[in-house]
C-alpha cells in the first residue's frame, strides 16, 4: 500500500508570511537596509534558517523576488536584508517605510556547509552586494568565535561611499580576532584611511595562510569572481573549499518552478552556494 | 489486479452514471485530425478514435492560469478554485506516464498543495490507442502502463478489457456493477494478446534513448546545437504542449477598486526569450541554442540519471507542433548520428543571428 499520509496536512510552501518592517536606511543610493519582523511572534522565533540561505520577499501588487539573508541566525527574531533597486519588486521595497508590512517566505536554499567549516580558517572575499549574504557568514562566525580558526575579511568597492557596511566593518577592524581588510578602487574623498585599489590587492595582506585548512568564501559581480578565483587558486586551496553563492532567476524557491534549473539541477534547492569544483565541472553555472 | 469485461455499448451508460458525481473530461475533435480535452456535457461529444490531444492532460490538473492566493495587508486567502471533483476518460498510456512523473515531481522536496489536491481530485481512465509515425512510447518504454491509472479501457474489437488499479477505480465499477462481467475467456485474453503483438509491431519510429544521455555531454558543444537554435522561433509551443514540463510564472495582480491583488500562477516555457533573465538585464541563457539544450538535457539526461527513465514519454506532440521540426526525433537522431538536420542547415543560411 502506498504512503499517502502526507494527504489533508500539507503546508502550503507559497504563502507568505506577514512581516513587519522595523528600520530601513540607504547603505548607498542604490541599496537599502531592511530590517524586519515575522508578524507572528512564534514563528518570528522559530524561523531557522543557515548562513548563505535566501528569502523570498514580496511586496504588496508588485511581486516577489528572493534574497539573501544577512543577519546571522545567531542573533533570532529579525531578519536583515541589504536590496538594491533595479525593478519592479526592489523598486515597491524601496517605497516602503519603518512599521510597513512585506510578505516573507523561507528560508530556501542549501546555505554555505558550516559543519564542515568548524575548526578550519575562514577567508571571506566580498565585492558589491556579495556582502549580503557574506555579512551573514561574518556575524555568524564572530559570534561563534572559538568554532572556528582565523576569520578573514576582505571587502572591496569602487569607492568609499559605494563600500556597503562601511561603517560596521570600519568598527570591526578593532576586533584582535578578526583580521579585516577593507579597499576602495579610487578614494574620490580624500579621507580613506585604509587600503586603495581593487580587491586582489589585499591578498599579499593575508599571511601563512594554510591552504587545507581554509575555507573561501566568495561573493560579489561577475568580474570579481575571475580574479579572486585566480588569487585562490595560486594560494592553492582546494577547489571544492573555495565556496561562492550564485545568482539565478527565480519564482518559486521550492524546486518547482523550473527558472533557476542548471543542467541537472535547482539553484534554489541545491545552491545557491556551490563550491569551485561544482562550478568548473558543471556546465552553465557560470 | 482485477479485470472485468465491458460491452462496447455498456460504456456510455458507464460513462453517464460516473460523470453524475463528477465533471468528466474526455476527447473531442476539434478539426479533420486534431483532438483536445474538454469537459464534456453530452456524451456524443466524446472521440476515443483519437492518436494524440494538442495539449496533456496535465492542462486539467494544472490549468494555464490558476490564482494561488489573495494577498492583502492583513492576511493571504488560499484560492483552491481550480479543485474540483473530475474523471479524466481515454488517457494514452504515454500521458499517464508524463502525469505520473508530474506526481513525483511535484511532491518531490516540497509538496505543492495546487498540482496535487488537484490531482487527488482526479480519477484517471486510461484508454489503449494505436501509435502514428509520431509514437516514440515504445522506444520511452511508455506504451504500457501498470501503475497510475484507476480504470484502463483495452479496447478489443466491441469488448473492453477493463483493468481496475485502484479502490476508488473499484468504487466506480461497482456504482454500475451490472454492466460489467466478470470473466476472461480464454478466447478474450488470446485476442487481446494479439492485439498486443499487432500494436508492438506497429511502431515505426525508434529512437535510442539509452545513448542520448551520454551524448547530450558528449555532444555539448556540437555545431547541431547553433543550427537547432538558429532555427527555433522561440514560441515555446513545444513546452507548452509536453507532457512532462512543469515549468511556470507567479504574477502579482492587483485587483481594480479593491485593496487586494491575485497571486496568479501561469504555465512558462524555457524556450521563452527572458525565461532565465536576472537583475540587470543580465540572461544566463540568451542564445536559442542554450535554451534548447536545458530543454533537451531535460528530456533526455536529467531524468534518466535521477528517476532511471527519461523525461519524454513520447507522445509525439513536439514533433506534430514544432512549426521548424525541432523535436525529440530530429534533434535525438540527429545527437545519434543521423543525418536528418538538412531542414535546419537550410534555415543556418538563410537566418542569421
Ligand atoms: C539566491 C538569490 C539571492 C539574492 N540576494 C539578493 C540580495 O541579497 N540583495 C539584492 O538586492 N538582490 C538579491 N538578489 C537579486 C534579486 O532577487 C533581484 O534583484 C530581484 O529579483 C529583482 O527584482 P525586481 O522585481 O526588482 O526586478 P524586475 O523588475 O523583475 O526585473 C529587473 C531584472 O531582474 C530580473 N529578475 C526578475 N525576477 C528575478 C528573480 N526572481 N531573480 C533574479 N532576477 C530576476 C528581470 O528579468 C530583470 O532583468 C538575489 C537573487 C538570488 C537568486
Ligand atoms: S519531448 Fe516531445 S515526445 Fe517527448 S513527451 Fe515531450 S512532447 Fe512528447
Ligand atoms: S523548438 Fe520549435 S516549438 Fe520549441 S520554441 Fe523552438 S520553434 Fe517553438
Ligand atoms: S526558483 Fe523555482 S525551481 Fe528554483
Amino acid at each position: 500500500m502506498k504512503n499517502e499520509n502526507k494527504v489533508s496536512t500539507y503546508e502550503n510552501p507559497f504563502l507568505p508570511e506577514p512581516a513587519r518592517i522595523v528600520r530601513t536606511y540607504h547603505l548607498t543610493e542604490d541599496v537599502k537596509f531592511f530590517q524586519v519582523r515575522i508578524a507572528d511572534m512564534e514563528k518570528a522565533l522559530s524561523f531557522k534558517y543557515k548562513i548563505g540561505q535566501f528569502a523570498m520577499i514580496s511586496v504588496l501588487g508588485a511581486g516577489e523576488a528572493p534574497f539573501s539573508i544577512s543577519s546571522t541566525p545567531s542573533r533570532p527574531g529579525l531578519l536583515e536584508f541589504c536590496i538594491r533597486k533595479t525593478g519592479i519588486v526592489t523598486e515597491a521595497i524601496f517605497r516602503l517605510k519603518e512599521n510597513d508590512m512585506i510578505g516573507i517566505r523561507g528560508p530556501y536554499g542549501n546555505g554555505f556547509p558550516v559543519e564542515q567549516m568548524r575548526g578550519n580558517d575562514i577567508l571571506i572575499t566580498m565585492g558589491g552586494l556579495g556582502a549580503a549574504p557574506l555579512r551573514s557568514v561574518l556575524l555568524y562566525c564572530l559570534d561563534n568565535r572559538d568554532q572556528f580558526g582565523r576569520v578573514i575579511l576582505l571587502h572591496g568597492a569602487k569607492k568609499p561611499s559605494e563600500m556597503l557596511l562601511r561603517e560596521e566593518f570600519l568598527s570591526l577592524k578593532q576586533r584582535q580576532d578578526l583580521e579585516c581588510h577593507l579597499s576602495v578602487d579610487k578614494d574620490d574623498t580624500g579621507n580613506w584611511t585604509e587600503n586603495t585599489g581593487v580587491v586582489t590587492t589585499l591578498f599579499p595582506k593575508i599571511e601563512n595562510l594554510v591552504p587545507s585548512s581554509t575555507y573561501a568564501l566568495v561573493c560579489g559581480p561577475p568580474v570579481m569572481y575571475k580574479f579572486v578565483l585566480k588569487e585562490l587558486l595560486k594560494l592553492n586551496i582546494p577547489k571544492d573549499q573555495i565556496l561562492m553563492t550564485l545568482e539565478r532567476r527565480m519564482k518559486c524557491g521550492v524546486g518547482k518552478c523550473g527558472h533557476c534549473a542548471i543542467d541537472y539541477i535547482y539553484t534554489c534547492l541545491d545552491g545557491p552556494v556551490f563550491t569551485y569544483w561544482d562550478v568548473i565541472h558543471m556546465r552553465e553555472l557560470i | 489486479m482485477k479485470i472485468v469485461k465491458l460491452k462496447k455499448e455498456n460504456l456510455f451508460p458507464f460513462l453517464e452514471e460516473i460523470s453524475k458525481e463528477a465533471d468528466l473530461w474526455a476527447p473531442t475533435k476539434v478539426e479533420s485530425d486534431r483532438h483536445k480535452f474538454q469537459a464534456i456535457d453530452d456524451l456524443d461529444q466524446i472521440d476515443i478514435e483519437y492518436t494524440r490531444t494538442i495539449l496533456p492532460p496535465r492542462k486539467i490538473i494544472l490549468p494555464p492560469t490558476i490564482n494561488m492566493f489573495q494577498a492583502s495587508d492583513k492576511e493571504y486567502k488560499e484560492d483552491f478554485s481550480h479543485v474540483s471533483k473530475k474523471i479524466i476518460f481515454g488517457i494514452h498510456p504515454c500521458d499517464l506516464h508524463g502525469l505520473l512523473i508530474m506526481d513525483n515531481f511535484f511532491t518531490h522536496e516540497f509538496y505543492d498543495p495546487y498540482y496535487m489536491e488537484s490531482r487527488k481530485n482526479t480519477l484517471l481512465l486510461g484508454h489503449s490507442c494505436w501509435p502514428d509515425e509520431n509514437c516514440l512510447c515504445k522506444s520511452t518504454r511508455t506504451h504500457i502502463i501498470k501503475e497510475g491509472y484507476d480504470l484502463f479501457f483495452s479496447k478489443i474489437d466491441d469488448t473492453y478489457i477493463v483493468w481496475i488499479g485502484s479502490s476508488k477505480g473499484d468504487d466506480l465499477i461497482r456504482a454500475k456493477e451490472d454492466l460489467f462481467e466478470e470473466d476472461i475467456s480464454d478466447k478474450d485474453i488470446k485476442k487481446y494478446t494479439e492485439w498486443g503483438d499487432e500494436r508492438d509491431k506497429a511502431f515505426q519510429t525508434e529512437i535510442n534513448f539509452d545513448s542520448l544521455r551520454d551524448l547530450m555531454e558528449l555532444k555539448y558543444d556540437d555545431p547541431l546545437w547553433k543550427k537547432v537554435g538558429n532555427a527555433c522561433l522561440a514560441c515555446g509551443s513545444c513546452t507548452n504542449v509536453c507532457p512532462t514540463c512543469n515549468c511556470y510564472n507567479i504574477q502579482d495582480r492587483p485587483v481594480l477598486g479593491e485593496n487586494y491583488s491575485e497571486i496568479k500562477r501561469c504555465w512558462d516555457a524555457c524556450t521563452l526569450e527572458n525565461y532565465s533573465e536576472v537583475a540587470g538585464g543580465e540572461n544566463f541563457r540568451e542564445k536559442r541554442s542554450d535554451r534548447l539544450k536545458l530543454w533537451y538535457t531535460h528530456k533526455f539526461q536529467v531524468y534518466i540519471t535521477e528517476y532511471g527513465k527519461p523525461g519524454c514519454v513520447g507522445c509525439g506532440r513536439c514533433i506534430s507542433t514544432c512549426p521548424v521540426d525541432i523535436n525529440v526525433k530530429t534533434v535525438g537522431k540527429s545527437l545519434d548520428g543521423e543525418k536528418v538536420d538538412s531542414f535546419w542547415n537550410r534555415l543556418d543560411k538563410e537566418v542569421t543571428k
